[in-house]
């Protein structure tokens, strides 16, 4: 793709977050499930940071996306009833999380990176499924909700107003979509790049790709957070289901399913995986079937995923 | 309070016993194909409904038998169709296909048997407990244990002194030295896969019998098994086999202090086992990555 065309592409995507609430519903839709690709979209392309531009195997994000849900729900409901504060809190449990977590697996590559991330990420989940006290278990944690936000002169009512939700979502959005931008386009998200391409390279260019991958991993998982953090904060509650480890798999899927060579890939797999999950499992019993077969048929005859394949096209 | 740590600690062991049949065949599939099986949980549950309802036809000993060559049976279409095509390419899609696969296996396994779980009727004369006073020593456990370790040496057997198992193992190490040997490594990819799932199928039966039934019974294993392969060390079989118990005891033996971190324990396990032995137990140096 040219300079231009990238450039409109970015023109169209942003024009279409902008104006979702008002044609989501023309298309069966509703404000939530905007909210809810953007929250999706938002944790589909944190991953794909490390995924697909630093080429390492994570199947444990889900972890990270559940330590900033219940970061912000515990923070919101035991501390203090603020919305920033709830954020921070989450943000600041994964960021220490995963810079723990990474430390140790830093070394590890392909499968067993993925067995070992994934592996991990069940800690979580089984401390917020046995801690009942304090996390509410099984059950989920709910008696709080989010908190209207204080601009000074005026307050943006986020939790009346779904619109006024969503809109505050696609702001936290756009402003971590543009830092991993910006991360991508310096000298250090070039080197993540050449670790991609030719690791063993890089390692002789004197590049220290240990410390590489563990920054892009803690990276990855602490907007991974963000995503968490606002997905509690549009549910008003969080259970364990949000760290287990299909969680994991399902924003993997969105971003193979998307392009995950593609910055915005990953945000359009979000959006089909989304809405695709919504209407089956207001169909059927069965849409775990669906879903794996989503799994399945996009590994085995779209493994570029849409953008990939929109992009092949367009060279031809 | 001793009986009690033993009850636990013996219960750990059977539950090992399980996470170690898991984890072996998952660590075949894993060392010659690359591929992680996130379906061998699904395996293993149908495994067990399978054996459900071949009971009333063939009694509990011929279901013991057939339900597994069944899965295997099943399994290696399974490779043949849909895990071939990927070996050799990034491990994403291997890791994909099978997740989605293992969504699939969970949700057919509800929709023919129902979700709630069912029991499993074992011969009367292995359930009665063998002592009064150590209750848990039933029969069946006792039968159970037997048999995994007959399954674990027959595995061991058939890898240490057949021209099929050492065929396996050289593969492991460099698959294209076997192939340029003459050996089709395409059926040994499918042979091996076929071990790995019969021997997933076998836990399921047993598992049926001591746990019950249930279509989500195969995927809570899934994640302690790579924890065992983990802690056993990439790469070993033995390994696997050792992290398995190893995983199962320190669970039963958390059950008895601090019941609530029964199931985080083993992760805190896998935790020190990176951070102080790398490569894992047996693992062997320079086979980490």
């Amino acid at each position: 793709m040219s300079a231009n065309g990238r450039r409109a592409f970015d023109v169209v995507i942003w024009a279409l977050l902008l104006t979702m609430p008002y044609w989501m519903g023309a298309i069966g839709g509703y404000t939530e499930l905007a909210t809810r690709v953007v929250v999706m979209g938002l944790a589909a392309m944190s991953l794909n940071f490390l995924l697909g531009f630093t080429g390492v195997l994570s199947f444990g994000h889900a972890a990270y996306f559940g330590l900033g849900a219940y970061g912000t729900a515990m923070a919101i409901k035991y501390i203090a009833p603020n919305t920033w504060l709830g954020m921070a809190v989450g943000i600041a449990a994964a960021a220490i999380a995963s810079a723990l977590i990474g430390a140790v697996i830093v070394r590890r590559r392909g499968v067993y990176f993925a067995m070992v991330t994934i592996a991990f990420g069940q800690v979580f989940y089984f401390i917020a499924f046995r801690w009942n006290t304090v996390t509410g278990g099984d059950d989920g944690l709910t008696g709080w909700h989010r908190m209207p936000i204080d601009l000074g002169l005026t307050q943006l009512d986020i939790y009346g107003e779904d619109k006024a939700f969503y809109y505050f979502a696609l702001a936290v959005f756009a402003v971590c979509v543009g830092m991993m931008a910006l991360l991508l386009a310096s000298p250090f998200g070039r080197t993540l790049l050449a670790i991609r391409e030719n690791e063993r390279r890089a390692r002789f260019l004197g590049i220290p790709i240990e410390r590489h991958i563990w920054l892009s991993f803690v990276i990855s998982c602490v907007f991974v957070s963000v995503a968490g953090s606002l997905y509690a904060l549009l549910n008003n509650f969080t259970d364990p289901r949000a760290l287990r480890f299909d969680q994991s798999g399902n924003f993997v899927i969105m971003a193979v399913l998307g392009g995950m060579r593609s910055f915005w890939g990953p945000l359009i797999g979000a959006a089909v995986f989304v809405a695709l999950q919504d209407y089956v499992s207001s169909r059927t019993e069965n849409w775990m079937s669906v879903i794996g077969l989503v799994f399945v048929l996009v590994v085995r005859f779209f493994p570029r995923g849409i953008l990939g394949v929109l992009r092949g096209k367009a060279a031809a | 309070m001793t009986q009690l740590i033993l009850f636990d600690v013996f219960n750990g062991l059977i539950v090992g016993a399980f996470y170690a049949l898991m984890a072996l065949g998952l660590s075949l599939i894993l060392n010659l194909s690359g591929v992680i099986n996130f379906a061998h949980g699904g395996f293993l549950a149908l495994g067990a409904y399978l054996a459900y309802s071949l009971m009333p036809y063939l009694g509990f000993w011929g279901a013991l038998i057939v339900a597994p060559v069944l899965t295997a049976v099943l399994g290696l279409v399974v490779e043949r169709v849909l895990i071939r095509p990927l070996y050799g390419g990034d491990p994403l899609y291997g890791l994909l296909l099978t997740f989605g696969l293992a969504y699939i296996f969970e949700d057919v396994t509800r929709l023919i048997w129902g979700a709630q779980s069912v029991p499993f009727q074992v011969p009367a004369w292995l359930t009665s407990p063998l002592s009064s006073e150590y209750f848990f020593l039933t029969g069946y456990r006792v039968f159970m244990i037997i048999l995994v370790a007959i399954a674990v040496a027959g595995l061991f057997g058939v890898l240490g002194y057949t021209r099929l198992g050492m065929r396996i193992r050289a593969g492991t190490r460099d698959l294209d030295t076997v192939s340029t040997l003459g050996v089709n490594v395409r059926v040994l990819r499918s042979l091996n896969f076929g071990i790995g799932i019969y021997i997933a199928g076998l836990a399921g039966v047993l598992a049926a019998g001591l746990l019950g039934l249930s279509p989500t019974m195969g995927a809570s294993l899934l994640m302690p098994s790579f924890v065992a392969i983990i802690v056993g060390g990439l790469g070993s079989l033995l390994g696997t086999l050792l992290g398995g118990l190893l995983i199962g005891v320190a669970s039963g033996l958390t059950t008895v202090f601090f019941p609530s971190a029964s199931e985080a324990v083993i992760y805190v396990m896998m935790g020190l086992v990176l951070l102080l032995r790398p490569r894992g137990l047996l693992g062997e140096e320079g086979r980490i990555h």
